[in-house]
């Protein structure tokens, strides 16, 4: 049962992954990559990774990709020029491919990584709770890591703000100083508006 | 039964489909910053494998940091190109020749 659903869920992230490089569209690529995404938290549950599982979902499919597929759609590219050359260069893209897949088939598909040398692990139990173990080890052994990573992602905000924003020269607002620096004489004129009296 | 290189050719092979995807996209700046996603996945997926089935959690937690950075990568790479687009009005890699290298 195991084997069957870990073949259907490879082959499915193969052909995410496929479409993903030769989609057409952008959009197309990036819901493919959701798909790939989907696939591979799937693949996870089925190696005792609850957690990233849920993460992987969480953070990627609904942070990341909605992301992407915000710039894809705010960007009105012409996707025509962007595609030339995609023939040209399937020859050397596929071969530096087989090549790859050749040299990882030689070193994976030894003896090194077989069943003999890593014999599968006991499934846990259903008290056993991946998170609990994560959080402890995160919290206690990788406890600067953990503060490092949050001070990269509060740089990444701060830099993809800082990156976008611009000040467009219509647009009105407040000038706080000029505001306070403001006097009673600026803004108040005393009329004398008896009769006779002057203006 | 699952074994640990089944596990390790498959990340092998979404890996090579990320590099074949960087061949063949070298005009699209989104489809090449998609194709590095692929790949932290594929590298994500031998690391939750090993973790597995060694036993260590250390594997997990190494995902879990991978994770924020291409994150944060992926945010700060997506504002480059907003402003890119903005300044050039295109985001083909052969335009982008400013720095003349």
């Amino acid at each position: 049962m195991t084997s069957i659903l870990f073949y259907l869920f490879s082959a499915i992230l193969l052909f995410a992954g496929f479409r993903v490089i030769t989609a057409k569209n952008a959009v197309h690529a990036s819901m493919f990559l959701i798909l790939a995404f989907f696939t591979t938290a799937a693949l996870w549950l089925l190696l005792e990774a609850e957690f990233l599982a849920i993460t992987l979902v969480l953070v990627y499919v609904g942070a990341v990709m909605v992301l992407f597929l915000f710039v894809v759609m705010m960007l009105d590219v012409n996707l025509e020029p962007l595609r030339e050359g995609f023939t040209r260069y399937f020859p050397a893209g596929a071969l530096v491919a087989a090549t790859i897949v050749a040299e990882m088939a030689m070193v994976l598909g030894g003896r090194y990584f077989s069943s003999e040398n890593f014999p599968a692990p006991v499934p846990h139990g259903a008290d056993y709770s991946n998170t609990k173990e994560l959080g402890e080890q995160l919290y206690t052994v990788h406890v600067f890591s953990f503060e490092v990573a949050a001070a990269i992602l509060l740089i990444a905000i701060v830099a993809a703000i800082g990156l976008t924003f611009r000040q467009r020269p219509s647009s009105k607002k407040q000038n706080i100083p000029d505001q306070h620096r403001v006097s009673r004489e600026d803004r108040i004129r005393l009329l004398d508006i008896r009769e006779g009296g002057e203006a | 039964m699952i074994e640990l290189s089944d596990f390790l050719i498959l990340g092998a092979l979404l890996f090579t489909l990320s590099v074949a995807g960087i061949f063949l996209n070298r005009k699209n700046v989104i489809i090449l910053m998609m194709a590095i996603e692929l790949m932290l996945l594929s590298v994500n997926m031998n690391f939750v494998a090993f973790s597995h089935y060694l036993g260590d959690t250390n594997g997990q937690i190494f995902v879990f940091f991978i994770l924020t950075v291409a994150a944060a990568e992926a945010a700060i790479g997506l504002a480059i190109l907003v402003l890119l687009f903005r300044n050039r009005r295109t985001i083909n890699v052969d335009d982008l020749d400013t720095l003349k290298g």
